[in-house]
């Protein structure tokens, strides 16, 4: 029986592999400037941690189909080394894993978290409510009117409680239930909830940030491929979650001033 | 010698119990204190079980009536088919039983009763009242949240851990936020109380009550890691209690902790201001990481020393793993930031998290090392016991190498909040855990009922919950890296199509595996009636607790108190019972490490 759990724990370590190794489940199109360097850390990880997964459940069932049921009185004895070599090993290969991953992997982080947003950048505010997220541009005077989140009014389409009758600014802001954007134009995203925690996760955009009520929080992006892609609420928020989604819609230059042309005539 | 012992001996903590009510209801006695626990995490293990087949069943077949759902919750399954969301607030119990209920009560307050003053040469607890306190506090917080199941509200919907402000609104923002989610807290506040005073007890006992000879760096592996337990757990629960209480009164008393100003819920402009939700992550993170070692710790020091018997030899050194439960209880307290990597938090922070995520790998990874190791040269016996262990070990590292993704920021910007996380937790914290629960059973229940298990249903339990657990959570990973997002009642998304297939496969894994554990209690069940009469020592242990009868008498050691001359492992030596010596034996080992 020994002998058996050696092979099955190889045979779980092998098939468990198979998937990976042949990217049968695999990240979606990476269609942003930031996600290679996730992309690739994440592939780097997967290297270094599914080496040691396969090693490790290798050597477990080795050692088990070795070592099982040697008879009553079998000798035992102790690897040469001991714990010493144990400790040292540990640090030596997670620490560089730790100090690899942990310190030169941060790129990624920095390069969504660290790097302000070019002042070009287009802003969009988007707001996350149960269960609908809605975006709001700046319109031709390229400013935002004021929120009164009193004069929320869903019934009459004022998702974001605006008062165009005593706000100026407010006027010709356009609000849309999609988040359309020109490729390779960088979106400084200015991120607000409405009620309970949300987030905003575009899996193509290697994104994903909360929002969390009381707090103005942003993001920046670049999107450099055109195209229509699913932006999801990863954070619990009632009963609605799974169905709160709303779509990025990658544009061209030229397509993208069409739109926002006739988001502003309808104002 | 009779006579220097029989005073110490009459001032037992308290007498023997006389009647069913103070034997087995308001004991006062570890022991049973013990077995209350242990039957309590059987009860909420199965009804999360049951909620977990549930939310399994749903995602695939929507619209499939399960039989007989209705009569449970007639809003929340109206005619047998779960509702979005029926399906969160099963999603809610099934995390806060298994957590609370089940990872923290069976292999840390369960065994820990049980046998932590046994091991240590103890006649009880050091404060046998505050220990049925504990214990019947517990039992409460449980009743009080499965209440939640039949008040009209219906359970929570805000997942186990119930996120402010949806959690701290009220019924505005949505089901079960109402009368549900109070339950919830009050039920969490009165756990942490339980636990508080079984983590004070376990730390007095094993500071004070140690038998003569009993050196700290003689007390088991297991004794070692309850203790280690017990000191986390005083200073994570005492952050949950008032993070509960204060969650109960923005919800009963109108006050504004977790709930900031402007907000519409309903279409109501809430009448808060001043509060933030982060502060909730904060509270419930520096309680929720450290209680993943809560649950997994007392697993380390269970499966160490039931290996230990099972290979017939000592780990590479049983020190080593101590102080590296030790450095990974001194790290859990860095920690909990990498669940908020995406919360809006200070980048800065993340990083800062990220590091003693990464590095808490490293004892990690040293236990690992040692456990592999050891097994090197080893005579590993064939038994449930020693199996499961050897299952743990696997799949601690499989949980283990999953969380080296999460603990980067750059990597959780896109597997934050998918499968992905459901699987690496459900491996280490949950399916690892279990393991180690199961190890400990099948090896301690002789111990305990004075009755064998049934080795034969044993093994098939084994193999099918190895095979099981691997086919249910493995795909979770694949899952999540395909983008798979976590917490949805139902699949609308336009990539789930091709997800489908995998997730219909871990439903059926789920429910076979789930049934397959009928096989453990009806071993568990026939055995504590019928099973063989077990000896005092049926695995030719070397600790304490099998110099006692099985099961042992209620003041454990009776009049001998015994006296220790080694240290907890002295296996593969030469000793007058065979190849081990045990704790109590004066005979000499040759070249007997220290």
């Amino acid at each position: 029986m020994g002998k058996l759990l050696g092979v099955v724990l190889a045979i779980i370590a092998l098939v468990s592999a198979y998937p990976i190794v042949t990217h049968k489940y695999a990240q979606p199109i990476d269609i942003s400037t930031h996600g290679h360097a996730i992309d690739e850390q994440l592939g780097d990880t997967m290297a270094e941690a599914g080496l040691a997964f396969v090693l490790s459940q290798l050597l477990l069932g080795w050692f088990i189909f070795k070592f099982t049921n040697r008879g009553q009185g079998a000798k035992v004895f102790h690897l040469k080394g001991g714990a010493k070599m144990m400790v040292v090993a540990s640090f030596i290969f997670v620490g560089t894993e730790v100090l690899a991953l942990g310190v030169l992997g941060q790129k990624a982080w920095a390069e969504v978290y660290f790097t302000a947003p070019k002042s070009d950048a287009l802003q969009v505010q988007a707001q996350a409510g149960q269960f609908a997220f809605y975006f709001r541009y700046p319109g031709p005077d390229g400013k935002f009117g004021p929120l009164h989140p009193d004069k929320i009014d869903e019934g009459n389409q004022n998702y974001f409680g605006l008062d165009p009758a005593n706000d100026v600014e407010a006027r010709d802001d356009v609000v849309a239930a999609e988040l359309a954007i020109p490729v390779n134009r960088e979106v400084h995203l200015l991120m607000h909830s409405k009620d309970v925690g949300h987030s905003f996760y575009v899996r193509e955009l290697r994104i994903q940030q909360d929002f969390v009520p009381g707090l103005d929080l942003s993001l920046h992006f670049t999107a450099t491929q055109t195209g229509h892609y699913e932006i999801l609420c990863t954070q619990l928020c009632g009963l609605g979650h799974y169905n709160m989604k709303a779509y990025l819609n990658v544009l061209s230059q030229d397509d993208f001033d069409k739109w926002m042309k006739e988001k502003v005539s309808e104002q | 010698m009779d006579q220097a012992v029989q005073p110490q001996a009459q001032a037992h903590v308290h007498a023997p119990p006389e009647g069913f009510i103070s034997k087995y209801v308001f004991s006062l006695d570890h022991k049973v204190i013990g077995k209350q626990y242990y039957g309590l995490a059987l009860v909420a293990v199965f009804m999360g079980m049951i909620l977990s087949w549930l939310m399994r069943f749903h995602l695939v077949w929507p619209n499939t009536k399960v039989f007989g759902l209705e009569l449970l919750s007639k809003n929340g399954a109206p005619g047998g088919v779960i509702t979005p969301e029926y399906y969160l607030s099963l999603l809610t119990m099934h995390g806060t039983l298994m957590v609370f209920f089940v990872l923290t009560n069976a292999p840390f307050a369960g065994f820990g009763n049980f046998f932590l003053p046994i091991q240590i040469g103890a006649e009880d607890m050091a404060f046998p009242r505050f220990n049925m306190m504990s214990f019947w506090t517990t039992f409460v917080a449980f009743l009080v949240l499965v209440t939640a199941f039949v008040i009209p509200d219906g359970p929570p919907i805000s997942g186990w851990t119930a996120y402010a402000p949806l959690s701290a609104i009220g019924k505005d923002a949505g089901p079960g936020l109402g009368w549900g989610q109070t339950l919830w807290a009050i039920s969490i506040a009165l756990f942490c109380i339980g636990q508080l005073l079984g983590s004070l007890n376990f730390i007095a006992t094993t500071l004070d009550l140690r038998a003569k000879g009993m050196t700290l760096m003689r007390m088991p592996i297991s004794t070692w890691a309850w203790f280690i337990t017990s000191c986390i757990g005083l200073l994570a629960f005492a952050v949950l209690l008032p993070a509960c209480l204060l969650l109960l009164l923005d919800r009963v008393a109108g006050t504004s902790f977790f709930i900031p100003s402007g907000l519409v819920v309903s279409d109501r402009l809430q009448n808060h201001s001043g509060g933030s939700p982060l502060l909730w992550q904060h509270l419930f993170w520096f309680f929720g990481h450290p209680e993943v070692y809560i649950a997994i710790l007392p697993a380390v020091g269970i499966v160490s020393h039931v290996l230990t018997n099972g290979m017939r030899k000592p780990l590479l050194s049983a020190k080593v793993i101590i102080y590296s439960m030790m450095a990974i209880g001194f790290l859990s307290w860095m920690v909990w930031g990498h669940h908020m990597f995406l919360s809006g938090m200070n980048p800065f922070s993340s990083l800062l998290f990220s590091f003693p995520t990464l590095t808490i790998t490293i004892p990690a990874t040293i236990i690992t090392l040692i456990w592999l190791g050891s097994l090197y040269g080893a005579n590993i016996q064939i038994n449930t016991a020693t199996f499961f262990s050897l299952g743990f070990i696997s799949m601690f590292v499989t949980g283990g190498v999953s969380g080296f993704f999460l603990a980067q920021p750059s990597i959780d910007i896109y597997l934050h909040a998918t499968y992905f996380v459901v699987g690496h937790f459900h491996m280490v914290m949950g399916v690892a855990a279990i393991f180690a629960i199961f190890s400990g059973t099948y090896f301690w229940f002789p111990k305990m009922f004075g009755r064998m298990m049934n080795e034969k249903l044993g093994m098939v339990h084994f193999w099918i919950t190895l095979i099981g657990a691997y086919c249910i959570f493995m795909p979770f990973h694949y899952l999540g890296i395909a983008g798979n997002v976590r917490r949805y009642a139902s699949f609308v998304d336009d990539f789930m199509p091709g997800l489908m297939p995998l997730h219909k496969f871990i439903t059926i894994a789920a429910l076979i595996t789930g049934a397959g554990q009928l096989v453990f209690l009806v071993n568990l069940i026939h055995s504590r009636f019928r099973g063989k009469l077990a000896p005092d020592n049926p695995w030719n242990g070397t600790s304490l607790e099998w110099s006692i009868p099985s099961p042992p008498p209620w003041n454990n050691f009776g009049a001998d108190h015994p006296i220790v001359y080694h240290d907890p492992y002295q296996y593969g030596v030469k000793g007058a019972m065979g190849d081990f010596v045990m704790q109590t034996s004066p005979e000499k080992i040759e070249n007997e490490a220290t």
